[in-house]
């Protein structure tokens, strides 16, 4: 490891099928892991839609892209940080999430979620925190 | 571009990566095999499936870190290691193996 570690962060906003930017974010995020930087992902507005459980793309002749969010703990990448007020105003709740975990090597091996149910405030907390913010 | 198996063709790309996913046989990974200079062994079909089974689940052909790592972790350290996994695919696992599972290239290969 290098001591150059920065905080990036891949800020999602958009429902996923309607435009490209959700799937090439998730692309984007897969590719740069390699680069043993300090990832987060933020899903916040319609990007929560993302995060959904039972996604079903077949009429639209669009990949299902959903189930790669359950590789990112394979990546290392394991902070998902999702807006609550967001979730609300579209009347989701974690329940209507994908479960998403990564293996803490740290621990045992245990399973841990990686979805981080944040507020509002605590969201702009996590951007002023960052070094790299990417908006897609 | 194609392959032929037993007279049918599978259309694949300019690096040989078939095109249509859903064309992929076992008769058609030895043939790509063969192509790439790969004797395909136990274990060989052992990563392969694994590459199946992984993208399956994920929709994505994971990089070769991370397929070492799982490799390891499923089959252990014997096989899942740099060294041995380049052995079985000198042209890179992730990349050649992945040809050879009828995946596209994997995410995260440039």
């Amino acid at each position: 490891m290098s001591e150059t570690i920065k905080k990036f962060l891949y800020v999602n906003r958009k429902a996923p099928y309607g435009t490209i930017y959700a799937q090439e974010s998730l692309e984007v995020v897969l590719i740069g892991a390699a680069f043993d930087q300090d990832v987060s992902l933020a899903f916040l507005d319609d990007g929560v839609f993302q995060l959904t459980k039972g996604q079903d793309t077949k009429e639209i002749g669009l990949k299902n892209f959903s189930a790669t969010y359950r590789a990112l703990g394979d990546y290392e990448v394991t902070k998902l940080y999702v807006e609550k007020e967001s979730l609300e105003e579209r009347g989701l709740t974690l329940d209507d999430l994908q479960n998403i975990e990564y293996e803490d090597e740290d621990d045992d091996y245990a399973e841990k979620s990686s979805i981080r149910l944040i507020s509002r405030a605590e969201m702009a907390e996590v951007m002023a925190d960052q070094d790299v913010v990417l908006s897609f | 571009m194609a392959y032929d198996v037993n007279g049918t063709t599978v259309e694949h790309d300019e690096e040989g990566y078939i095109t249509n996913l859903s064309e992929w046989s076992r008769e058609l990974a030895d043939i790509i095999a063969a192509a790439e200079e790969v004797e395909m062994g136990e274990e060989h079909w052992a990563v392969v499936n694994f590459l199946r089974d992984y993208y399956e689940e994920y929709q994505i052909a994971p990089a070769v870190r991370v397929l070492i790592k799982s490799i390891k972790k499923s089959m252990g350290p014997e096989v899942g290691n740099n060294k041995y996994m380049y052995e079985l695919f000198p042209y890179g696992p992730a990349k050649q193996a992945c040809k050879i599972a009828g995946l596209p290239k994997p995410t995260g290969c440039v």
